[in-house]
Parts: C-alpha cells; sequence; structure tokens
C-alpha cells in the first residue's frame, strides 16, 4: 500500500495527528488489565498483515515528518547521535541491514542496488539517490549509522557486546523516553537501566541481558515498554527536560484528552553480523488518550492499568502528580465490563462503552 | 506482549547446504566447504564464529559445532576444517569417513562467543593445532580493517601444520610457526612483555595452553579481560546414567557415547541449546534433586554453581550416582 | 582519617575497594590530599612495589603533609603537581608509553580517581583492572545534563551550575567517560520552586 505522510510537527504547535488506520494498529502495550515490569521477549519475525509488527522496520504516515524533527533536534545538539571509534563497523551493518530491509518490506518507497562494494541507496520520500562504497566512510556524507539512522523512524542503540556484557558504545537517540545518550555511551548494560526501580530486584536485567547476549544472527527479537508524555513531543530528552518539563503542568480537565499521550516503544533486538554488535531500536509511536479511547477495550484496559500502577511505576513515569487527573478523565471509558486478553483492538468482538 | 506468540526454537537459525568441497590437508585434518542448496547468499559473520553441523549418522542426529575458517567478506562459500578424532564419540570420524562432495547438510547461522574486541590497539593471536581455525577468520576480518595482528602458532610437526604454507607466504612477517618435534616452544613471557597498552590476546587449543596463558599473563599483570580464550569442548564419553525428566515425565537412559543433551533429545523431549560446547549457557537445566556425583565441565556456571548441585549444563556435563531429577 | 562509608546506591554509581599490590613491571599511582594514605597503606604491604612505581600527586590544600612521607617512600619516580589539570600532560605521556601490564592506583577524591580513570581507559587498560581507594572529600564532580558543564567539588543537594546557573538536583547515576554525576533541573515542573541546600551525606 502507498502510504500519505502527514504534514505534522512534534513541537511548538503540535499539529501532530494520528490517522485512522493509525489508531487502529497502533500498538497498544497492555495484553491484560494490569501491568507489571517482565522481560516479556519474543520473536521479531513478521506480524498479523498491516500491524506495526509485520515489517522489520515499521514505516508509517509520521515517517518523513519525524525525520524532519530529528533533523531539527541534531542541529540543535549534534551529540545526541555518537559512536565509539571501535563501532564504525557495527554502523555499516546496521546500514546494510536498514537498506536491505527496507528495500525488501517496502519497495515502492525505498532502493538499493548493489554491485559489489559499489551501492546506489534510493529513498523516495525525503528525496534522497545517493551512491556510495560501502565499508568507505569517506563516500558518505555522515558516519554510515548517523547516515541511514537519519533516515529511520525511532531511536538506535548499538551495543557491543564483550566479557558476557552489552555495552552501550553508539547510538542516535532524538525521542527518547528521558535518558541521555552522552551521558550513557561506554556504560553496561546494568549501568545505563541503573535509575529504573524496582526492576534489578525482580531480576529483570539479569534475565534480559541474558536473553539478549543469545540474539543470534537471523533471529532477532522483540517487546514492549511505555510511558506518559504531555503534548506529542518527540524529543522528552534530559538535556531539554529543563524547557518541557513544565509542559506536565498544563494539563486541565478540559485539555487532558487532546494534550496525555500514550508514548509506547517497540523495542527491537537484530545481531548484527561483521561486529557481533547487537542493534536495539526504539521505535516510538504516541497517541493521545482522546484517539486512544476510541478503541473501546483500550479505553477500559488503560484506565484500570494506569489506576493500579505501583506507585514507584508511576513516579519512574513521569506522571505521578497527574494521575488522579488522568483516571478523573479515563474513568468515563471504563464500564466495568470484562476485556478481551491480548493487545489487539478486537472491534468486532468487544462491545462498544456501555451507558 | 503477545502480538504474535512464537515459541522459539532450540538452536540457531538453519542453513540447507550442499557439500561443495572434500579438501584433505594432512593425515589428521580436512577442509569441507559448503554452498546454500537456494543459491542465496550466506550472511556475513563476525570472525571467530562457529557453525553448527547436522549430522545423520544413520539415523542417529549429531550436532557438532566447528569454527568458521572461511573469509567472512565471503559469501558463497563456507568452510570448516575437521580435526578426526579416533577415541572421540564419532562425529568427527563421521565428516572424514562418510561427508562426500555433493552430500546435502544442514548448518546453522554463525553464532559468536569468541569475537575480536574491537578496541584492541594491536590483536596477539595464540594457536594450538586444529585450534588455528578461528584465527583465520579473524585474520580475514582484520586484513580488510587494517587491523594490527600478530600469530603465534604452535603445531605438532611439520607435517601436521594446517594452513602453515599458505599463512606464512601471505603473511611472512605475521605469522610465527613452532614446531614441537623441533623442541620449539612459544617464547610466551618475551610475547607478552612490552606490548603496547590495550593489546588483547587470544588463545584456541589444548586445554594445557589455555591455562599457560592465561595463568602466564596474569603474573605479568595482564588485565584478564584483554586474555580471550576458546576451548570447544566435545561431550566426554563416561558410564551410561539414568535420568528423571520432571516436567516431561520420563526417564530415560543417557549411553556411554552420547551426551546428556543428546539423550533428552532422543526422547522427544524439546531442549534448548546453542553451542553445544559449554559455553554458551543455553542449555542450562535446574536439578531438582540428586543422590551421586556431577562431572560438570562446562565453562559457563561458576564454581559456586558447580559445587552446590542446583544446576546442570546437559551438553558437555555428566552425572555418576543413584539418581538424577532435573526439571525439563 | 577514617574511611567514608557511602551509603549504598544504584548500579551506575561508582564501588571504590582497598588498594592492593598486584604483579607486573610498571605501576602507576595517581593521588589527591589525604588519598595518600592509601598509597602510603600500599607501600607497606609490598617491599619491593615502590621501587617499580611512578607517583603522581596533588596535594589540594594538604601542604607539606603527605609529600615528605611519600618521597620518603622512595619510589622510582614522584611527581607533585599543583592541580590535576597540571598533571594530565605527563599522565598521558606515561599512559602512551606504557605496555601491558601496567598496573593502575588511583585513591583519593572521586573527582580525581574518575578523571585519572578515564585516561587509563583511553590509553587501552579496562575500568575493571584499575584500583581505586576513596580517602578524604566526599565532594563530587557534577555534569549539568542541560548546558554539559562540569562543576567541581559539589559539596550541596541542590546546586546551582556553574555554568549556565540553573539550579540542578544530583544524582547517583554515573558516567565513568564524563567521569561526573548527573545533574538535572530540580525546579523544571514548578520554575523558581527550589528546596533548601542540604549538604551531601548530612
Amino acid at each position: 500500500m502507498t502510504i500519505q505522510f502527514n504534514e505534522e510537527t512534534f513541537r511548538d504547535d503540535y499539529s501532530f495527528y494520528n490517522s485512522d488506520w493509525a489508531i487502529k494498529r497502533f500498538p497498544f502495550p497492555f495484553h491484560e488489565d494490569s501491568y507489571m515490569y517482565s522481560v516479556n521477549m519474543e520473536q521479531h519475525r513478521g506480524g498479523p498483515k498491516g500491524s506495526v509488527y509485520e515489517m522489520r522496520f515499521d514505516v508509517d504516515e509520521h515517517y518523513v515528518s519525524e525525520m524532519k524533527d530529528r533533523e531539527l533536534v541534531l542541529a540543535d545538539d549534534p551529540l545526541r547521535c555518537q559512536s565509539l571509534p571501535h563501532m564504525t563497523l557495527a554502523g555499516w551493518d546496521l546500514l546494510e541491514l536498514i537498506m536491505v530491509s527496507k528495500s525488501e518490506d517496502y519497495p515502492d518507497l525505498f532502493e538499493l542496488h548493489r554491485d559489489g562494494n559499489h551501492w546506489r541507496w534510493i529513498n523516495k520520500p525525503l528525496g534522497i539517490d545517493d551512491t556510495f562504497t560501502f565499508l568507505d566512510e569517506t563516500t558518505l556524507p555522515y558516519g554510515p549509522m548517523e547516515y541511514i539512522t537519519r533516515q529511520a523512524q525511532g531511536d538506535f542503540c548499538v551495543l557491543d557486546q564483550r566479557d558476557e556484557m552489552l555495552w552501550m558504545d553508539a547510538g542516535m537517540v532524538t525521542t527518547q523516553a528521558d535518558w541521555s545518550l552522552d551521558f550513557d555511551i561506554g556504560m553496561n548494560f546494568f549501568e545505563w537501566h541503573a535509575p529504573v526501580p524496582l526492576a534489578h530486584e525482580m531480576g529483570i536485567f539479569k534475565r534480559a541481558l541474558k536473553f539478549l547476549l543469545n540474539v543470534q544472527q537471523g533471529a532477532p527479537a522483540r517487546r514492549l515498554n511505555w510511558t506518559m508524555t504531555v503534548n506529542p513531543l518527540l524529543d522528552t530528552s534530559p538535556e531539554n527536560y529543563h524547557k518541557w518539563g513544565i509542559q506536565k503542568t498544563t494539563l486541565t480537565p478540559e485539555n487532558l484528552g487532546a494534550k496525555q499521550h500514550l508514548r509506547v516503544e517497540l523495542q527491537t533486538f537484530f545481531r548484527l553480523p561483521r561486529s557481533n554488535a547487537l542493534v536495539f531500536p526504539i521505535r516510538c509511536y504516541l497517541i493521545s488518550f482522546q484517539d486512544l479511547v476510541t478503541i473501546p477495550k483500550w479505553g477500559r484496559r488503560l484506565h484500570r492499568v494506569v489506576r493500579d500502577l505501583p506507585v514507584e511505576l508511576a513516579t519512574y513515569k513521569g506522571f505521578i502528580d497527574n494521575r488522579p487527573m488522568m483516571l478523573d478523565y479515563l474513568s468515563k471509558f471504563d464500564d466495568g465490563l470484562p476485556t478481551s486478553p491480548g493487545v489487539f483492538p478486537d472491534l468486532d468482538t468487544e462491545p462498544p462503552l456501555s451507558g | 506482549m503477545s502480538a504474535a506468540p512464537q515459541k522459539a526454537k532450540p538452536g540457531a537459525e538453519q542453513i540447507p547446504v550442499t557439500v561443495s568441497a572434500v579438501v584433505p590437508l594432512n593425515d589428521l585434518v580436512t577442509r569441507f566447504e559448503f554452498k546454500r542448496r537456494d543459491g542465496k547468499p550466506f550472511p556475513t559473520f563476525s570472525g571467530g564464529a562457529h557453525t553448527v553441523v547436522t549430522m545423520n549418522d544413520d539415523g542417529r542426529t549429531r550436532l557438532n559445532p566447528y569454527s568458521l575458517m572461511s573469509d567472512p567478506s565471503d559469501t558463497s562459500t563456507y568452510a570448516i576444517s575437521v580435526r578426526r578424532d579416533d577415541n572421540g564419540r564419532g562425529g568427527s570420524l563421521f565428516m572424514h569417513t562418510r561427508v562426500n562432495v555433493g552430500d546435502e547438510m544442514t548448518i546453522t547461522y554463525p553464532v559468536n562467543l569468541f569475537s575480536l574486541d574491537l578496541r584492541a590497539r594491536k590483536h596477539l593471536f595464540f594457536a594450538g593445532g586444529i585450534g588455528i581455525t578461528p584465527f583465520l577468520s579473524m585474520i580475514a576480518q582484520l586484513e580488510l580493517m587494517n587491523g594490527n595482528w600478530e600469530l603465534h602458532y604452535s603445531v605438532r610437526t611439520e607435517a601436521l601444520g594446517s594452513y602453515v604454507d599458505e599463512l606464512r607466504y601471505k603473511f611472512p612477517n605475521k605469522v610465527h610457526v613452532y614446531y614441537d618435534d623441533k623442541s620449539e616452544a612459544i617464547p610466551l613471557e618475551d610475547l607478552l612483555d612490552g606490548q603496547p597498552l590495550g593489546t588483547n590476546a587470544y588463545v584456541c587449543g589444548p586445554k594445557g595452553m589455555i591455562d599457560w596463558i592465561h595463568a602466564t599473563a596474569e603474573s605479568a599483570g595482564w588485565p584478564d579481560a584483554q586474555v580471550h580464550s576458546e576451548e570447544f569442548l566435545a561431550p566426554a564419553p563416561g558410564k551410561p546414567f539414568e535420568v528423571r525428566l520432571c516436567k516431561s515425565d520420563l526417564t530415560i537412559q543417557v549411553g556411554e557415547n552420547e551426551s546428556l543433551l543428546e539423550a533428552i533429545e532422543r526422547s522427544g523431549v524439546e531442549a534448548p541449546f546453542l553451542c553445544r560446547g559449554g559455553a554458551c549457557g543455553q542449555c542450562e537445566t535446574n536439578v531438582v534433586s540428586y543422590d551421586g556425583e556431577f562431572v560438570h565441565r562446562d565453562h559457563w556456571l561458576d564454581d559456586e554453581q558447580h559445587a552446590d548441585g542446583s544446576k546442570i549444563m546437559p551438553c558437555v556435563s555428566r552425572f555418576v550416582g543413584k539418581s538424577l531429577e532435573l526439571d525439563r | 582519617m577514617s574511611k567514608f562509608q557511602f551509603p549504598e546506591s544504584i548500579i551506575s554509581r561508582p564501588v571504590y575497594g582497598t588498594l592492593t599490590s598486584r604483579p607486573g613491571k610498571a605501576h602507576l599511582m595517581i593521588a589527591d590530599a589525604e588519598g595518600a594514605e592509601a598509597i602510603l597503606d600500599l607501600a607497606v604491604q609490598d617491599a619491593v612495589l615502590m621501587a617499580k612505581s611512578h607517583i603522581i600527586y596533588i596535594p589540594k590544600g594538604t601542604g607539606e603533609t603527605y609529600t615528605t612521607k611519600l618521597r620518603a617512600l622512595k619510589p622510582a619516580q614522584f611527581y607533585e603537581g599543583p592541580s590535576y589539570e597540571a598533571s594530565v600532560q605527563r599522565l598521558r605521556h606515561v599512559l602512551a608509553n606504557a605496555h601491558q601490564g601496567l598496573q593502575v592506583y588511583l585513591a583519593g577524591t572521586e573527582g580525581l580517581m574518575g578523571q585519572a580513570q578515564n585516561e587509563a581507559m583511553q590509553a587501552g587498560i579496562p575500568h575493571t583492572s584499575i584500583q581505586t581507594e576513596h580517602r578524604g572529600s566526599v565532594a563530587r564532580r557534577m555534569q549539568c545534563v542541560h548546558c554539559k558543564g562540569i562543576t567541581e567539588d559539589v559539596m550541596h543537594d541542590p546546586f546551582q551550575c556553574a555554568h549556565c546557573g540553573l539550579h540542578l538536583f544530583v544524582r547517583d547515576h554515573y558516567s565513568r567517560r564524563l567521569a561526573a554525576y548527573q545533574g538535572v533541573r530540580v525546579d523544571a515542573e514548578d520554575h523558581g520552586n527550589i528546596p533548601e541546600p542540604q549538604e551531601l551525606y548530612s
């Protein structure tokens, strides 16, 4: 299918919106009426047709505008994209993975023509047609990781694997949930997750690391994570927190449905062939509460999850102060009926909101 | 999440291949080359990676890991070199005596448990005998990146020195060979002394050689994290024993010449695995109860875990005693 | 002076140990202020260590208290610097010419150990092989996550960034590469509401 790319912004006037298509395919992260940490990994080998899980790298209506937003962030702060010197080879691995995947999965949008190491890459939505020599940095305008991740939605962490450990040694991070690549680069898996509450004690990170160290070539994996954001702001970085933090206080009962967004990360994991590094793309999807509650099952369930979430998690995810107002809003979309298991909308089988 | 639940299969992804060449190198070592049956290119891989070869030995399935020794950037062919072990459990003998050009086999995607530290200022390789194989792909990778490396290769005799001539011809200043029968030894203490900061050492060979290099490097003050080793353990034969698999509600017998993992698989129980050499940790299994002694041979569990009898790595470890119950 | 016991914290926060003599032909010791005591203790452990050692010492306001004692250890090389910054070129030169097997020992304040550790890591020594022992001040080296400026010797939480002037709270999240803890605007969600600064660990 051909995608209509939205004209929209993720800052200032926040004209971001989801079409009906985007709402229905939104990666709702709660498979039951409550939430607690779990490793929740599964293989990343496609999914239902049209879903965000179908392709290796999902491309949707926000592609062009997200890439424009990334350009603005990088112009403002080039430190959002960094690669330690030994990670260049992993950058080439990533460039190959994305170019091959996108050209195979979206042949009408992307083309890759290879003759040995002589490559031509055509990106129609962004109007790019470049010829370069694979593994020769001098033939690209940026390093390989930066070049390709300026053309791919979501953040990218490229993790070196050494001594039974993963190391955050490169990344393109402009749509993050309040963590700083510039600060965290060079840290190991436990260190960059250090500020996360509860999960260490639960052994979540030990189990997750063990799983990730064993993600092999040809067998990628995925999981979902989530948080909350006021306004459809992609760049919720600590660097700019002194500017956006105050936006959390602009919520009112009247504007909450439009301003409060559920922010979902589709995290995928691919072993990279030449470098033996692991790439960890973190794709961010935003949906306003008012759009989300148009799916009756999701409205019911989100109310229950937000209501029952432990205080530590609501604090860590940054919405403890706004939780009462969010619950006032969401309770109107929870009639107490049971919900079907799984994450999908089930519009044909789930009853509309009663009363 | 449950977008599209898919149960992970044990082992790495499989690639159906045809044997394209069988090249005897000397009395003990033969090279096997593979082409993909579907005509697609092989995945590139990182130096030091291995593949697990599936052998159908008259109905008995053997799965043996071998280092990929071909150039990682050559996606047309994969190659392994197999040393014949007349006293082993039969995998290498099967390869030597039963595999011919044109045979169809299955190998796995590359898995790397012995990768280069790409931060290293210099890579210092120590190979013993057939332990040369992972270094061949590492060298090919480093040559492409203008990497700084040096090889010290110890072999028994000139006749048994696999790839010596080729390596010396291509890299006369970087390859140093030592012959046991001429009483030549790697001058290890001298070599470890004076290397620039950030040099990483790698060793692949017999256990004695690995231990010697680790110990010598440690006493010379080398950081442990900069000495890497790979020793593929073939599962050792041992006395037959009986195991109760609780989850599966089965009691199985482990034969003299098969591993516990193989016996579990033979009984139809799916068990996770990856390297089948005691290194990757995938097959780690909880022990429910036991009365006897474990013969732990893996590199995965730590000493404490070996001592407390709570876990076993069924790919290489065995058991001697009255009863053993596993959570499988 | 008794050693300070840091409270239990998150995993990214460094944990310091006690210096012990390790095998090796060459030994590099870098210390500031009361860190000298850790070097003096180390010298007691191993009689031949000092003959193979190079000490870089920054008294940092302790005057002559320790330099005489350190010199008396008769290290192969001894350098007393007026500041860490002044000693960095020397440190880099030593590391650039060092060989595998060099042992690095750091002692003193977190700021000094963090920065010297970073130099040694850049030179190719894994951080896990660099020994550290905390002595003296518990002041922290802080990076402002907003302007990226470093404020040295922070003793209070919150504190004011020496570069951009924002009031920042002191996190335990630590970057080895920056040799600094993270400081984040304390009043980001309520501009102007700045809590009364408390002395660290008080």
